[in-house]
This record gives C-alpha cells, structure tokens and sequence, in this order.
C-alpha cells in the first residue's frame, strides 16, 4: 500500500495528516480527480489485528491495565492504537506552570480511531459570539455557510439523534437514536425535575446500514475500534473511498520537517523524514493541506521558515500558535441506590451515551460568558480495572463483606462530564521551544497555558449542576473538588479534554487571521489548514464534526480554485 | 522458631531468597497452610503450575494469603486466587518499581510488624493473630490513631484495590457480578421497567 521511495512526480496536493481533516480532504480532492500524496507520521492500521472487539479483560494478561498497570494514564490498553500524552522521542515542553497536555495519535486515522464519536454542530451563535459578549473574535463564515457542509459530513459519516428545535444543538441529518439506558433514563428523571434539558445523543454510530457499512452491533466499545466500520473513523471511512480511486499514494512513518516554498511565495512540496531509514525525502506538490492537528499544524509552520517568512510560514500575523483553547473540562460522579434494584440486563447499547444535557442556560445571565454541555456514563458497564476503587476507599476492609459490597454496588455509579468553552486569552498560546528538538531534529512546541476566572466559574457551575441532578434523581454526589490550587472546581489541566484548536485561527483581516474563511493560507494562497487549527472560537459542542465540515468546505474550494487555475 | 533468631528470619526475606531456604523457616502449621494455598494457586493457573515473575516464594504464598482474605470464594463465585488476582498482581509489580517499594515493601513490614507482635511471620501466626493484624490495616482510621500502622495501611488499600481488578477483570468476577453483554446484538432494547 504505502510507496516509500523519493518520487520525482509532482503531485497535485500533498496532505499532511490522516485524521478527521487529512482524511476528508484526502478522499474529497481524490474524488474529485487530483493526484494526492497524504503524508502521516505513524504507521498503518489493521482494524482485524489492531482493534480488540469483543475481547475480555481476562484475554490479557494485563487485563486492559497495561504493562506496569501504567497503560490508564492513556485510556488503557483496550483503546484502538490510540497513541500517548508522551511519546518516546517526540517531546513537547511546557512553560512554567502551564502543565500543557498534548495527547497526539501516530497512527493513519489519527485520533479518530479511538475518539467519543460525539458529534455535535457548532450553533448559530457559535459563530457570532463576539458580537453577543465583546470577548474573542467572530468566525469569517456563519452557521448558514456551513449548514450544508454539516448535511453532507452527517448524511456520509452516518450521525445519530433527534431534531429538538434547541438553539444550543441545532437539527441536523440524523439517524435513529438508540434507546436509553435505565441509568441515564434516572438522569433524566432529575434533570425533568430541575428544567434541564436531557435528549438523545448525537454520535457517528450507524444506527441503520449507511453507504456500504453495516449497522452498530451494540457492544458498548467504540473506543477499542470497530472491525465491522459501524462508527466513524478516518482510517476506515474517509482513506479507503480515497485509496479506491487510484489517486492516492499513503506515505505512513513520515514526519513532515518543512513545507517549502518557492521564490513565488507558492508552496512548492513538503520535506519529511521517513522514519525507518532516517532519510529526509520530498514530496513535490502543486498544493499543501495541512492537518495534522492544531498544534502539530503550527509547529509546522512555524518551522518552517524561510527568507519571505523569517516567523514561520504564513505567519505574517504573528497568530501561528496563538489563540490556542481547549474545553473546559470538569467530572463529577453520583451514587444511585435505587439502581441496586436493577434486574441483570444488557446495558451496553453504542459506544458511549445514548442521552446528553445540551447547552441549556442560553437564555440568561450567568456568570460567565459561553456555555457547557454535560456527557453522562455509567452504570452496568463490562466491568474493567478501576470500577470498584471507590467503593474500597468508602468501605474499606476486606473479605466477604467487601465482596458483597462490590457485588451490589456494581452499575449504581453514574459519571458527568461538562465539556464547555473557553475564552481566548493572550496567556495560552504555543510556540518553538528554542532548546530542544525531538529525535528527528525538528524543533519541539512549547506551551504556555492558563484558565481564565470565567473558565473557573464554569467549572463551578458544572459541580454544582452535577450535584443537583444527582440529588435530583435519588443518588448521592460522590465527588469532592478543591476550590483553590491549581485546578479548581475539578477542572482539568490544558489539553487533558484533546480538544486543542485555534491555531492558525481564520478570519476576514490578514493582520489578525493566518486563513481566509476557506482554510486558505493569506499569505500563501496554495497552502490550506484543515483540522482544528483554523477554529476562531472552540464552543462546547466538540470540534470532530465541524473539522470534517471545515476540511470538506476547504477541499471543495481548493478543487474548484484549480479547476479554474487559481492555485 | 528455635534457633533462628528475628535477625535470620528478615535478613532471609531481605534477601529475597527464593524457594526453600524462606520457607524452611516457616513452621509445620504455616507450611501446611502454604502448601493448600499453592495447591489452590495451581488448579488456578493453566499450565497447573506458576513461578512468581517478581516476588519471592515466600512473599508470594502471602499474597496469594492475603489476595484469598481480600476477595475470598463464597456462595456466588470463587475468590480472588481462583480468579488469577495474585498472578496479575506479580505480573504488574515485576513491571512497576513504584508497584515493588508498595508491594514488596508492603509484605516485608508485615511480616516485621507480626513479628514484633507476636514473634511469628505474617504466616505463621493464627488465623485469629492474622485477622487481628488485617483488622488493623484494614482501616484509615487505625493509622489516624496510630500513625506507625500508617505504612500497613498504605500497602492493604493498594492491595485490595489491586486484588478487585485482578476479581472483577476475571470471568468469574465478571459472571459474579452478572454483567451481561460485550456481544453483538441486532438491536438495543434498552431499559427493563425501572425500579421505583
């Protein structure tokens, strides 16, 4: 599959990336005839051998912990090859302080392997929230420019939910949802109470047969990677339509030094190692689409340097790096006595929730700016690892009364996640740490990161929400969070949510913007930007469908502009 | 323990000796109850037969002692040995150095603090001795009243937390607590009535 050889052909594009931006814009510019070479700087992936369906704890000997029991830092051992906070020889260093974490996938399909499969549409105002609170910037395009793109990304990659009229979660092109689960029916119980809104889900899961994939068979572990393709994935979804063409050449173990630029200002191809030998090669190309996600987009062009571009590529701004965000993330966990109740059942329906809390307090003051939605879990669950660390802490001892203990509590634990915005802030960016190289010789990105006190008071919002609706529904709060140090209100570390983006934000003006509101370079018009880099603000609703919107709106563009010669 | 002097009996373990030389310190009673735990640790395992990747023989035959007092076999299902606990516990600790000063550390200064008490390793003493000294680190708030349990208590919540993934990772852990799916189904059916 993979042609790995110096090739004196000059492709159309090159693509660096293979996750949801790389992999949309690679099967969307070779249907439409280019000749592209897609670079990724891991290796392939075999759904049959790599993605561990179906598997029991028990089937390995570290039963999902890993070696060491140190594999649950990174989701466990069960994840689709999922990649690591920390990769040998690739660093990444943080400012003091910033504690940035950076989750990166070597792997073609990137993380789309292993993601939640939450696919949410940016809302009207998700566009336009400047204009509603003077913070941040506005987006160059609104919600009606990539409406259709949404229609097209859901109508393909197959998305299931229900059209609730909420302004926070717009309609979409939904298949059914699945029916809900006894424990997030509980949840909504307490949220009808409290006026909450709690609807169906809206993940890329088929629910029905979708363009050749069969439907979900409910087994519950979308997160291990799905041999039968029933959920979305860029290596399983978007490569192979490309590679059916005949029009894409997949370059894997190629980490891209530097795109190069010729005396035009034009990108003339991109220089990359292949890892297994140490070479440095080159792919010449008439085009450059960069994907290879928000912050390894920027690394790149801001090393890649050259007379016309001294601060890096296309950065004539200054923004590459800059506007860096991730959500807002806080956990919470409740207990439900009543749930001991529960006859034994099949509760494992699709990967992850089948029932969320959209955004709902739109219509009214808080005391911060933006919102959050809340991703519940839990309940009778393939018991793994870690389940019952809660119930020793609380009960302790041992023998047969811990036994039966952890026998009736087993199910009764339902988990809440805010996911929610965060502001911009001249304080959070990354940049070439100018000491210290990885093991290719490339310069490594520094962090700089820090919440604002709007982003704390979300957080606190969000326990307060999650301990209402527990108590709303029968259970108790479990969870206790600080409310000062470092992480108050529970709220996770920068980067911990893996939704980093804003990058090479886009934008009208040139002198505050690297993209134009196709994912075009300003400054360099055959170079494009397609993951999660170009997000001017990062709303709550998670960023996986909006880069597939985005990529696909940017491939279409930059296939008509050469049509018609402009590239 | 005539003629073997305290000093013997932890510079033995000290050295991590393995096989037969800490067990020969280890009285008829204690080597009766070890020889059951082994037996029982050998129907478990697959080959019939398992050699510690990391700890001792003599540490192993305590943890396979304690992981048996954590999650024993009841009426619903077999215990924590059956169940491999002890095998997964010595596979991660040989890959965890953190895992070998919580656990290799642990069952030494049990095995000193038993013989402070009462002049008996951890598995010598009598099952009332035993359940004694597990009362003791079995709880925080022993330590919040004695702070030199402090270390005891430390190892036992890492233990027991450690012994349940090895449980209920198992198909018997996982049959005991009637967990029912993790295959393909045509269609999701959602909630049984719910209980009020």
């Amino acid at each position: 599959m993979a042609q790995v050889t110096r090739s004196p052909k000059t492709y159309d594009v090159c693509v660096i990336g293979s996750g949801a931006g790389g992999g949309m814009a690679a099967k969307t510019l070779t249907e439409g005839g280019l000749a592209v070479a897609l670079l990724e700087a891991g290796g392939p992936v075999d759904p049959g051998k790599d993605f561990k369906m179906f598997m029991w704890p028990y089937e390995l000997p570290h039963r999902g912990v890993g070696v060491g029991g140190k594999a649950a830092v990174n989701f466990g051992e069960f994840l689709a090859p999922n990649g690591a906070w920390k990769i040998e020889g690739e660093p990444y260093t943080s400012a003091p302080g910033a504690n940035f974490q950076w989750f990166r996938s070597r792997i073609v399909g990137g993380r789309t392997n292993h993601w939640g499969r939450i696919a949410l549409r940016f809302s009207p105002v998700d566009f336009r929230s400047k204009t509603r609170d003077g913070l941040g910037e506005d987006w160059p395009i609104t919600y009606d420019d990539i409406a259709p793109y949404y229609d097209k990304v859901e109508s393909y990659i197959g998305v299931f939910g229900t059209k609730e009229n909420i302004p926070s979660a717009p309609n979409g092109v939904f298949l059914p949802p699945p029916k809900p689960r006894c424990s997030e029916l509980l949840i909504k119980k307490g949220c009808d109470k409290l006026g909450i809104p709690c609807i169906p889900a809206r993940l890329a899961i088929l629910t029905k047969p979708l363009n050749g994939r069969p439907s979900c068979h409910y087994c519950a572990q979308c997160g291990r990677g799905c041999v039968t393709a029933s959920n979305f994935s860029s290596s399983q979804v978007l490569i192979p339509p490309a590679l059916a063409t005949g029009k894409l050449t997949l370059f894997t173990n190629a980490m891209a030094r530097e795109i190069l630029l010729g005396p035009d200002g034009k990108a003339t191809g991109v220089e990359y190692i292949e890892k297994a030998t140490r070479n440095e090669k080159r792919i010449n190309a008439r085009a450059v689409v960069v994907a290879a996600s928000a912050c390894e987009s920027a690394r790149l062009l801001l090393n890649s340097k050259s007379r016309l571009f001294p601060e890096g590529l296309a950065n004539s701004s200054g923004q590459v790096g800059r506007n860096l965000t991730d959500s807002v993330g806080s956990d919470g966990e409740g207990y439900f006595p009543n749930m001991e109740k529960m006859p034994p059942h099949n509760h494992d329906g699709t990967g992850g929730m089948h029932l969320y809390i959209p955004w709902w307090k739109y219509d009214r003051q808080n005391d911060f700016p933006r919102g959050y939605h809340i991703e519940i879990g839990g309940g009778r669950e393939m018991p793994s690892a870690g389940m019952f660390e809660d119930v020793c802490e609380e009960e302790e001892g041992y023998g047969a009364s811990l036994k039966a203990t952890c026998r009736r509590r087993y199910g009764t634990v339902m988990r809440f996640s805010g996911r929610g915005e965060m502001v911009t802030n001249s304080g959070t960016y990354c940049e070439i740490d100018p000491y210290t190289v990885d093991h290719w010789g490339i310069p490594v990105l520094r962090f700089h990161f820090k919440w604002g006190d709007s982003e704390l008071r979300q957080a606190k919002d969000m326990q307060e929400t999650f301990k209402a609706i527990v108590e709303a529904a029968g259970g108790r709060y479990l969870t206790r969070t600080d409310i000062d140090g470092p992480y108050p209100f529970g709220i996770q570390p920068g980067g911990k949510i893996i939704h980093e983006v804003g990058t090479a934000r886009m934008g009208v003006d040139p002198k505050t913007s690297v993209l134009n509101s196709f994912c075009q370079a300003h400054d360099v018009k055959n170079l494009f930007v397609t993951d999660g880099a170009p997000f001017v603000t990062n709303p709550d609703n998670n960023p996986t469908l909006t880069i597939l919107a985005l990529s696909l709106r940017a491939s279409e563009y930059l296939l008509d502009q050469a049509k018609k010669g402009n590239v | 323990m005539s003629g073997i002097s305290r000093r013997d009996v932890l510079r033995n373990l000290a050295a991590g000796v393995a096989g037969g030389s800490a067990l020969r310190v280890i009285p008829a009673q204690a080597a009766a109850l070890a020889h059951e735990m082994i037996q029982k640790e050998r129907a478990a395992s697959p080959g019939g037969k398992y050699t510690p990747k990391y700890f001792s023989a003599h540490q192993y035959l305590m943890l396979v002692f304690l992981c048996d007092m954590i999650i024993p076999k009841d009426e619903v299902s077999g215990g924590a040995v059956e169940a491999g606990a002890p095998e997964f516990i010595d596979l991660l600790t040989g890959e965890n150095e953190e895992y070998q000063d919580i656990f290799g550390g642990g069952l030494m200064w049990l095995d000193n603090f038993c013989f402070d008490r009462s002049e008996h390793l951890f598995l010598e003493c009598t099952p009332a001795q035993q359940k004694e000294v597990l009362d003791l680190i079995a709880y925080r708030k022993n330590a919040r009243i004695d702070p030199s349990l402090s270390p005891g208590v430390t190892f036992f919540a890492k233990l027991r937390n450690l012994t349940c993934d090895g449980f209920y990772t198992s198909k018997i852990g996982i049959e005991d607590l009637k967990y029912i799916g993790n295959t393909a189904l045509a269609e999701f059916l959602g909630c049984p009535p719910l209980p009020e």
